[in-house]
Formats: C-alpha cells, sequence, structure tokens
C-alpha cells in the first residue's frame, strides 16, 4: 500500500428488504428505516438506509484493502451526511493518505447517485507485507 | 444555550453497563445482512486457523453489542435530548481485542461533550466495551446532533 493510490472500489446495491435485515441484524428498528409510508409522511423519500450499515460497507472497503483480516481495521471515523436509500447502487472509494511501517491511514467515502451517504471516512489500517 | 459549568457537569455522567453474550448464528446475520463474503464471520474451521478463537465478528459487528449501553444515555432527562430532532451526526471506533463468538461483552457508556454550534446541539458519548477476561474489545465515540442548541 502507498501513498496516494487508490483503495479498491466497493459496489452494493442494497435491495429493496435490506434495511428490514439490517435492522433485524443490528437491532435498530427506527421506523424511518423500514416503513416508507412514515419516511414519506416526515419529509423522506421513503425508507432509508441505516448510517452504521454505510459505516460498515466503508469497514468492508477498509478491511479488503487492507488483505482481508478484520484485525487489520485499527480505527474508523466517519460522518453521516445525505440520505441512502434502498434500490440504488452505493459506491465507497477512497485513497491511501498515508503509509509506512506495517501501517495506513485512508481517507473513504461513500456515494449514491453521486450524493454522499458517508463522508471524512478515516481508517487506520495495518497494511499487508 | 447551557453553562459551560453545567456542560462539565454533563460531561462526567456515566450509566450502567449493558452486557451482551456474542452467538454465532447473531454473527453470520450480521455478517450477511452488511454483505460480507469472507469466510472467517461463518465458518468456524476457517476462523480457528486463522488464529480465532472461535468464529470472528465483523469490526462492525459492535454496534450490535454496544448500542444498548446508548440508549439510557440517550433517553438521560438531565440532557433533555429530543429524539425527533435527533440525528447521528458522526461515529468513530477503535478496536483492540477481536471478537468471537462465546463471548461475554460489556459495554458502559458516559457523556463526552456536550456543546453548541451554529444552532445545533452536539452530544458526544464514548463508550468502552470489554470482554470476559476484561480486555478492552473496542472503544465508541458516538456523535448525535439535535437540531436545536443544548438546554434552550
Amino acid at each position: 500500500m502507498r501513498a496516494g493510490e487508490a483503495v479498491p472500489e466497493l459496489r452494493v446495491t442494497p435491495d429493496r428488504y435490506l434495511p428490514h435485515r439490517y435492522a433485524g441484524a443490528s437491532g435498530d428498528f427506527n421506523p424511518i428505516h423500514i416503513d416508507a409510508e412514515l419516511g414519506r409522511a416526515v419529509g423522506l423519500p421513503g425508507n432509508i438506509l441505516h448510517g452504521l450499515y454505510g459505516m460498515a460497507l466503508v469497514a468492508r472497503a477498509s478491511v479488503s484493502a487492507a488483505g482481508g483480516d478484520p484485525r487489520a481495521l485499527r480505527r474508523l471515523s466517519v460522518q453521516f451526511r445525505g440520505m441512502g436509500v434502498p434500490e440504488a447502487e452505493i459506491v465507497v472509494s477512497g485513497t491511501v493518505r498515508e503509509a509506512g511501517e506495517g501501517r495506513a491511514v485512508l481517507e473513504l467515502e461513500a456515494d449514491q447517485a453521486g450524493t454522499p451517504i458517508i463522508r471524512r471516512g478515516e481508517a487506520e489500517v495495518a497494511s499487508p507485507r | 444555550m447551557i453553562a459551560t459549568e453545567a456542560a462539565a457537569g454533563l460531561a462526567a455522567r456515566s450509566y450502567p453497563p449493558f452486557a451482551y453474550e456474542v452467538g454465532s448464528e447473531k454473527i453470520r446475520e450480521y455478517a450477511r445482512a452488511v454483505g460480507e463474503e469472507s469466510p472467517l464471520y461463518f465458518d468456524r474451521e476457517s476462523a480457528r486457523a486463522a488464529g480465532f478463537r472461535d468464529l470472528v465478528a465483523p469490526p462492525m459487528f459492535c454496534v450490535v453489542y454496544s448500542t444498548g449501553a446508548l440508549r439510557p444515555a440517550i433517553a438521560d432527562p438531565e440532557l433533555g435530548i429530543d429524539l425527533a430532532l435527533m440525528v447521528h451526526g458522526g461515529q468513530e471506533f477503535a478496536w483492540s481485542e477481536p471478537v468471537c463468538a462465546g463471548d461475554a461483552i460489556s459495554t458502559t457508556a458516559r457523556v463526552a461533550e456536550v456543546y453548541e454550534k451554529a444552532g445545533l446541539g452536539f452530544y458526544v458519548f464514548e463508550s468502552v466495551s470489554e470482554n470476559q477476561e476484561g480486555r478492552e474489545v473496542v472503544r465508541g465515540a458516538w456523535t448525535n446532533i439535535v437540531r436545536r442548541a443544548p438546554g434552550s
């Protein structure tokens, strides 16, 4: 891993029922994530993705970039922006900001149809030799 | 807007520990939901061959076992957070020891910071999770933004 290199992109299209499965898996049943009608009633495009689901995709991209061992991910921070929706492709992309001595810092973001849903992602990883 | 001394007092507040026992099917369910494909999260033998005690949880599985510690914090009447006006603004996790099926995790949350910026209330909570051996597994910083200044 070298400074300035691109992080391999992760592209995922969450299906219509992904927010329901993520709600069950995570325990976050906030109705804005599972009830499209309620979402629209409060001015959202429908039911929206969980922010922490988007962060999990950024974590996946970071672990993959570091060689696939979950122990490689030491730290991840993100800001949640915009609103992710089901049935539209999410692209996680980034660059290596620093690399050296078995450690690297990645800058990442997740976008959906050109709108950022995760911004200022910063991952500290143990870099593969 | 709240006085600085009051904010400093709030920052000392902590909440009871939240206990969570990590099951292998929960790890698989979570890993499937976020699209993980590595056998480390699904197949015990693969995880053991890679040096883990048992199936290992993906790093972000930490939300499954630590979020319960945040609930009493967010609902603390002393903080007065209006949930209808709250959005999750940012999140940070720093991982230490990996979490595997069979682990018993205890998470404690505290108020790290309460401040106002541009008419918005920022409530930052810190969570620390430890395993059954008392070793830290993850530390989280949860930033919740309320569309109204603290104390107003």
